[in-house]
């Protein structure tokens, strides 16, 4: 399926959230996520399943004012 | 001091942790600076990148208060979702609730910010706004639950300074009881030791320091000027006047011709 990852389409299998981290290559690494503006905290990540079209957005601290 | 959610801060210096030359300069300046509050932000990371892992690391070493942000929202909702975002990053349910309603000066959407801050309220944030030195929005933002402010003391990195005195000192005496930070703008340490003087709880500044020639000696001035404008207010200081009034005692003074 197709989907946004951080602005960019990919291609994927589908899955839930916490599937699409591993395949993308994420592993443990520390990030926040959202689907379609909507935040998705780490416990329903498992739960919660990404279907054609979503945007997906990963986040992890920065520097900021 | 005034308490920030009850919480006592050893010094009243909130510094921003972007644009430094370098992490180590970074970290030399919140340490010899003794700043109290350390604002962070949450950006897109790519897979295997984790450069959100090693700076939140070096901000942990810190040991500081983390203030996460929501620099470059635009809207109440894309705002509320970068808190929680935030907040399960750094395990803090503080925000720096920042809506942007202007591009060119970065200056708060008053309604997205009320609406933003409602919500998150609502959802167990402790929200600092930050906010103009409008008095009718901050008792909105009260009104909404906040229980702190942060008027700005000019746009986002300008470093002009307190433009508007008037504005901020008549916001001051509207909500003495308030704890407020002046948030923004200031670009030189006497700027900050008169947003002390004029009886601000502290200061948050980011690009003055960031941004200076040698940005540890900047941090060290500013915490200075912070720390002397506080003396200053407990000192309590006198009324100023109009016309002169001599110091040296008349009285005594040798007649001449």
């Amino acid at each position: 399926m197709k989907i946004t990852v951080n602005g960019d389409p990919v291609e994927i299998e589908a899955g839930s959230v916490t599937a699409v981290l591993a395949k993308l290559g994420y592993g443990d690494t520390k990030v926040a996520t959202a689907v379609n503006g909507v935040f998705v905290p780490a416990s329903q990540r498992d739960d919660t399943a990404l279907v054609a079209g979503d945007a997906l957005e990963i986040v992890a601290p920065r520097q900021g004012g | 001091m005034r308490q920030f959610y009850g919480t006592s801060l050893a010094t009243p210096f909130m510094l921003g942790t972007a644009q430094y030359p370098s992490p180590a300069i970074l970290a030399d300046a919140f340490r010899q600076s003794a700043a109290s509050v350390a604002t962070v932000s949450v950006r897109r990371e790519s897979a295997g990148e984790r450069a959100g892992t090693a700076f939140w690391s070096m901000i942990r070493d810190l040991d500081v208060h983390v203030l996460p942000n929501t620099a470059g929202c635009h809207s109440a909702s894309e705002a509320v979702t970068t808190a929680k975002m935030a907040r399960e990053l750094f395990e803090t349910d503080w925000i720096k609730l920042e809506v942007i309603g202007h591009t060119d000066s970065l200056q708060p959407d008053p309604f997205g910010l009320v609406d933003a801050a409602r919500q998150l309220v609502a959802d167990g944030f402790k929200v600092f706004p930050y906010t103009t030195e409008d008095v009718v929005l901050a008792d909105r933002l009260l009104d909404a639950g906040c229980e702190v402010l942060m008027p700005w003391g000019a746009p986002i990195g300008t470093g002009l300074g307190l433009i508007n005195p008037y504005g901020l000192r008549s916001l001051r005496a509207q909500f003495p009881d308030v704890p407020m930070v002046i948030d923004a703008g200031l670009g030189v340490p006497s700027q900050a030791a008169q947003a002390m003087e004029m009886g601000f709880d502290a200061v948050l500044l980011n690009t003055a320091v960031a941004k200076a020639g040698d940005p540890v000696m900047m941090a060290v001035a500013f915490a200075r000027a912070i720390e002397a404008g506080q003396a200053a207010v407990r000192a309590d200081p006198m009324t100023p006047r109009d016309m002169a009034a001599p110091s040296t005692p008349l009285i005594g003074k040798a007649f001449l011709t």
